[in-house]
């Protein structure tokens, strides 16, 4: 097993590098010269020739991106230039809040979506299944950031429920039952359409398995009913649905950008949209590449998750 | 100067062994390991031996399927190396193959007329009122009825498949055909018929087959020789009644020994 | 030899794949809705709509209902009707286009890569990989960041976002299409690679590709109203149904109309096309055509014409009367076995022998229960163990007799002994089902029980996992389960068929060792006349589903009395025969074609 972890997380190098050289060569897309913008007016051919050179955009695109995975090694993100503080302080601070949020929904999504998927697979065609089925339909046709306006207007203006933004009251807050309290609706609204295509895929994945030649074995042998869809069934769909659950830990961490736009939830995202719409690029970049790395990361957890449960894998 | 239909000297094949990322050596496997046996014109030439005795692999680097790892082929004349050069199509005009899954060789949306257009169409290259009487006697040939040319694959039993599949080989006018176990997906009445067919067929069209299975009754049936193969080599080759007859090797002795028979029921009972 | 006898037959009237989508009610609703839609969006510019940008201050934020506007206007007083329908419009168009733009490049990233195999493929997929190692809509927006906000440039990014999860789809079908034989029968027939790539492996592809983007369109829609809402996507004036609802939101509290109307409508659009979307993926996916993705029930379904006595005196081990099971199509039952009659004593082996679809697995699975169902039915008859019909037995009673009176073994042990559970822990397990005993004892007896099969070094064996072992290995394993209770009948349905002859011998030497010295009472499922008479007593004989003989092994196979059992036995070759044999049958098919 330690053989198999580490040969994923070398194989996870070549990935994040191959991430870094993305989002370089996207920020690279931008139309425009950069010396040009950063001098407005002062744009004399000079003064450009100093800058780039000052920036050291007048190397080559290689050397540029070795320097500039250098200092990213180096924790040296740049500057904000907007918020005028370092791009990694500032993604590492909203970062918290946005894990706070997308492991929330995860936990959520995972817990609901194998819960309703089995249930709905175990009684195919049922009442359950019909029910099941139409909540999923719901769930993944909902934009989740128009349920999370509905849900503020019914939980928090309607209702008075629940707070309707932000992490925590603003005064008198700042314990764990205050930040549940605020947790609750971001949280729920990001689950409910990962939840949709949990369910949906551990419905699909129940019935492949339900219909192999080793479930006939199992029942051959008087295994109970329950034995057979709980200990056998299930644990052969598991291995399918584990990456499912690493691809959700993906779309949560993505979906996070509306949810916290709706609900002014201080993280990672709603940073990100506000440095777009300013052009902070920098802050977009930091954003991007923690955020990815972490997911690179929690796939690494689902692939190793994975070859736990399957033995064939890990050869 | 051989009057061989194939001819084959040291043939070896290795499979893995490459390098991945980190310039670690994949585990290596000798599919076939230096096998040298040919084939008469007019011959058939049976194949028996078990899963991994590499007879499967042998069959698809004389197609040019595969390519061997060293070792010499000469096929109707024409070294291996020639026709691997000149492309595909040097191939399919001096040997066709026959595949074990009949429903399989099929491509489920094509009807039988457009798949067996293909060989006369880019290996003979005939026009299209050439193509249409070709198609016509093909069919015949495999004793199907006419119709058979507009429909598709699943309208057609295993038995009845095998026969396109053949007809589809004859197509290309190739001398040589592999058949790599044409038998075995078959229920044994619709086998019988099969290998009346195939034996038919080399007779009137003047055939040389290399004939692939497991079966040994079935490969003593059709072949003027056996090789038997086991772990990629050749462990013994010969006349087909006479290694039947007195079997030299200790694995085809075993092989032979635990085929079943009809007519041991009495003396086991 | 495959045994097609277990999936039912296709039904009688094949219908288009139109009517089977129209059958479907919820994906003709969903049609239905989208049509309509589709219908208004293209329409817009006839239709007698205000002009949707025209502001008008005085009347702003108006209550649905207002007069001159059916659904009020928005914070600038614009007509909500208006924007709602060529916003519609603009989410539409993008949405499909990004949806076309990941499907055409997605697809052709993956049949390339898929067909290809090696360095093309590795390098081509290592591209895919990363760019699905970003969150979902992050490099999405990482792309709108840098080209800037902009309707074309959210579709370029929904579009780039999208390709890797169709590249990996279409690359997966490409994989198993490739190594269809067809393929490289197509190649013999002097095909190029790239006439093989787009004539012969694209028509087989379509229907995934049909598929995954009838199922992403909605999603795509999502996105793009996701990043017009953040601002990202259209820009003002333009407003696509996201950017309407993303500038009402200012007035959530006063006006909730303006930013609800406009979510609905996302809503209903996009839920109207994953309705059509699942609809056309059940007709075009085979399995959930056929059923063969129905949950199978525990127990076949019983539903017998006639109600046989529960209990016979007097009788050997296994009795079957008159058993009849059939496949429901949904409109009627087609009978896969008629009328199945024999009898099995104590140390006693029948054989149960049959063509491909001759009923014979049907009958073995009958037994028990253990038919798929749906769409399995057992039909009539009767199945006394010990005297004791097990058909009339209550479902908890019929499953306590599995394993613990009756065992089977089954065909491919691969694929029959779970690949997820250490081998001695699966025997283990067939032991705790019918014992009181604990878990240490039940390993104790599974590692003894290896033993008695011959598997050597049992102790260390056990732990090893079903892909670890030899496919004899595996075999054993699976007659170790069986043996685990001691039971009277053992069921073997073709247990020697995956196997090579060397090792078939060893394992027909086993079975029958084991039958001698516990007094077995066997029941041998094959389609191979030298395995029944190297091993049975008895044969009978199955043809279409109904036994056509049954008597001793050496009279039926010396001088068989029905016309197709002559005709099935003069059909196996013998060895030592040489080219006599095709010489004797030539004269069986000459007949039957005069």
């Amino acid at each position: 097993m330690t053989a198999y972890i580490g040969k994923r997380l070398l194989a996870a190098i070549p990935v994040i590098l191959g991430l870094s050289i993305i989002v370089f060569l996207v920020m690279k897309l931008i139309p425009g010269d950069p010396a040009q913008a950063l001098l407005g007016s002062y744009a004399t051919p000079d003064n450009v020739e100093r800058i780039n050179r000052a920036l050291g955009l007048d190397r080559s695109w290689p050397e540029q991106y070795v320097i500039w995975i250098g200092n990213l090694l180096h924790g040296d993100f740049g500057r904000s230039y907007i918020l005028n503080r370092p791009v990694l302080d500032e993604v590492l601070e909203r970062f918290g809040a946005t894990l706070i949020l997308a492991g929330a929904s995860l936990l959520i999504c995972s817990v609901l979506g194998i819960l309703a998927g089995i249930a709905s697979a175990v009684r195919q065609f049922g009442w359950t299944d019909r029910i099941v089925t139409f909540f999923v339909l719901i769930g993944i046709s909902m934009p989740a950031f128009f349920l999370g306006l509905v849900f503020i207007l019914f939980f928090a203006v309607q209702w008075r429920l629940l707070p309707a933004s932000g992490m925590y009251a603003v005064y008198g807050g700042g314990d764990l039952l205050d930040l549940l309290r605020h947790l609750i609706l971001p949280a729920g609204t990001l689950a409910i359409v990962a939840t949709g295509v949990v369910a949906r895929l551990t419905r699909a994945a129940m019935l492949e398995v339900l219909r192999q030649d080793f479930i006939r074995t199992a029942r051959a042998k008087g295994l109970s009913e329950n034995v057979v869809i709980y200990r056998h069934a299930f644990r052969a769909a598991l291995v399918s649905v584990i990456p499912v659950l690493g691809i959700q830990a993906g779309f949560v961490l993505g979906g996070a950008v509306y949810i916290e736009t709706v609900f002014q939830w201080p993280g990672l995202g709603q940073m990100l949209v506000k440095a777009v719409s300013t052009r902070d690029l920098l802050l977009v970049q930091g954003g991007v590449l923690v955020a990815a790395t972490v997911y690179v990361l929690v796939n690494l957890l689902a692939d190793v998750a994975q070859a736990m449960l399957d033995p064939r894998l890990k050869a | 100067m051989s009057q061989n239909a194939v001819d084959i000297r040291n043939l070896v094949k290795t499979f893995g062994g490459g390098r991945n990322l980190f310039g670690i050596t994949a585990s290596q496997v000798q599919a076939v390991r230096g096998i040298s046996l040919h084939l008469a014109q007019g011959e058939t030439l049976g194949i028996v031996g078990e899963s991994g005795s590499g007879k499967s692999t042998l069959a698809r680097m004389l197609v040019g399927l595969e390519r061997p790892t060293s070792g010499d082929m000469v096929i109707d004349g024409k070294p291996w190396s020639v026709l691997a050069e000149t492309g595909p199509r040097a191939f399919g005009r001096a040997i066709q193959y026959v595949f074990q899954d009949p429903v399989a060789s099929l491509n489920p949306r094509k009807t039988i007329g457009e798949i067996l257009d293909v060989p006369l169409r880019l290996l003979c290259g005939y026009d299209s009122t050439k193509r249409a009487a070709r198609k016509k006697a093909l069919v015949d040939a495999v004793q199907m009825p006419a119709d058979t040319l507009e429909r598709y694959p699943h309208e057609f039993s295993g038995g009845q498949a095998q026969r396109i599949a053949i007809a589809r080989a004859l197509a290309a006018e190739a001398r040589i055909l592999v058949l790599d176990e044409p038998v075995s997906a078959l229920d044994v009445s619709v086998q019988a018929q099969v290998l009346l067919l195939l034996q038919q067929l080399r007779d009137d069209l003047g055939l040389s087959y290399l004939f692939i299975s497991h079966d040994l009754a079935v490969v003593e049936s059709i072949s003027d020789r056996v090789a038997v193969m086991y772990l990629g080599d050749v462990v013994e080759i010969g006349p087909a009644a006479q290694l039947f007859a007195s079997p030299q090797h200790d694995y085809t002795r075993a092989l032979i020994a635990s085929a079943p028979r009809l007519a041991t029921s009495d003396s086991l009972i | 030899m495959t045994d097609m006898s277990l999936t039912p037959p296709p039904s009688r009237k094949r219908r288009s794949n139109w009517q089977l989508l129209m059958a479907n009610r919820l994906a003709a609703a969903g049609l239905f809705i989208f049509g309509l839609i589709v219908l208004i969006a293209v329409l817009a510019p006839l239709l007698p709509l205000p002009d949707p940008n025209i502001t008008d201050q005085p009347n702003r934020l108006l209550p649905p209902l207002s007069e001159r506007h059916l659904l009020g206007t928005d914070h600038l007083g614009r007509d909500i009707v208006s924007r709602l329908i060529w916003g519609t419009q603009i989410s539409l168009i993008v949405g499909v286009s990004a949806t076309a733009l990941a499907a055409l490049f997605g697809s052709l990233i993956g049949l390339v890569a898929g067909y290809a195999r090696g360095a093309t493929d590795s390098i081509l997929m290592r591209f895919v990989d990363m760019l699905m190692a970003f969150p979902y809509i992050l490099l999405a927006i990482a792309i709108v960041a840098a080209l800037g906000p902009g309707l074309l440039n959210a579709l370029y990014a929904i579009s780039i976002v999208n390709i890797p999860f169709f590249a990996r789809n279409i690359r997966g079908v490409t994989v198993s299409i490739r190594n269809r034989e067809f393929v490289d029968a197509a190649r013999l027939s002097g095909k190029s690679h790239a006439a093989i790539l787009f004539t012969e492996v694209l028509p087989n592809v379509l229907p995934v590709i049909v598929i995954t983007m009838s199922t992403t369109v909605g999603w795509m829609i999502l996105e793009t109203a996701g990043l017009s809402f953040l601002g990202l996507g259209a820009q003002p004036p333009t407003a696509d149904l996201g950017s309407m609802l993303g500038q009402a939101r200012a007035q959530l509290f006063t006006a909730p109309h303006a930013s609800i109307i406009p979510g609905v409508m996302i809503f209903v659009l996009v839920m109207s096309i994953n309705l059509l979307g699942d609809g056309i993926r059940d007709v075009l996916d085979p399995r959930l055509r056929s059923g063969a993705l129905d949950r199978p029930m525990p127990v076949t379904r019983i539903d017998r014409r006639t109600t046989p006595p529960a209990k016979l005196t007097d009788a050997p081990a296994l009795v079957v009367d008159g058993l009849s099971t059939g496949f429901d199509t949904g409109d009627s039952i087609t009978p896969a076995v008629r009328d199945i009659s024999f009898r099995l004593g104590k140390g006693e082996c029948l054989g149960l022998i049959g063509e491909s679809g001759s009923g014979k697995s049907v009958t073995a699975l009958s037994l028990m229960g253990l038919v798929a169902s749906p769409p399995g039915v057992i039909t009539d008859g009767a199945v006394y163990i010990g005297g004791e019909d097990v058909l009339s037995l209550r479902e908890q009673q019929l499953i306590g007799l599995r394993g613990a009176r009756v065992a089977y073994v089954f065909q491919d042990p691969l694929t029959t002994l779970h690949p997820l559970f250490p081998v001695a822990e699966q025997i283990a397990e067939a032991v705790l089902a019918h014992n009181r005993v604990g878990k240490r004892a039940a390993m104790a007896r599974a590692i003894a029980l290896m033993n008695t099969v011959g598997i050597r070094d049992a102790e260390s064996r056990a732990k090893a996992y079903p892909h670890e072992l030899s496919g004899g290995q595996r075999q054993r394993i699976g007659i170790a389960m069986a043996l685990a209770n001691d039971p009277d009948i053992i069921i073997a349905d073709e247990p020697t068929t995956a196997l090579d002859v060397t090792v078939q011998a060893r394992i027909l030497e086993l079975l029958q060792d084991l039958r001698r010295e516990r007094g077995l009472a066997l029941l041998l499922i094959t389609h191979d006349f030298g395995v029944v008479a190297q091993v049975c007593d008895r044969v009978a004989v199955m043809k279409n589903g109904e036994i056509v003989e049954q008597g001793d092994t050496g009279t039926v196979l010396r001088a068989p009395q029905h016309d197709y059992t002559k005709r099935l036995i003069a059909c196996v070759p013998e060895l030592g025969e040489g080219h006599g044999f095709l010489d004797r049958v030539r004269p069986l098919f000459e007949e039957a074609r005069t």
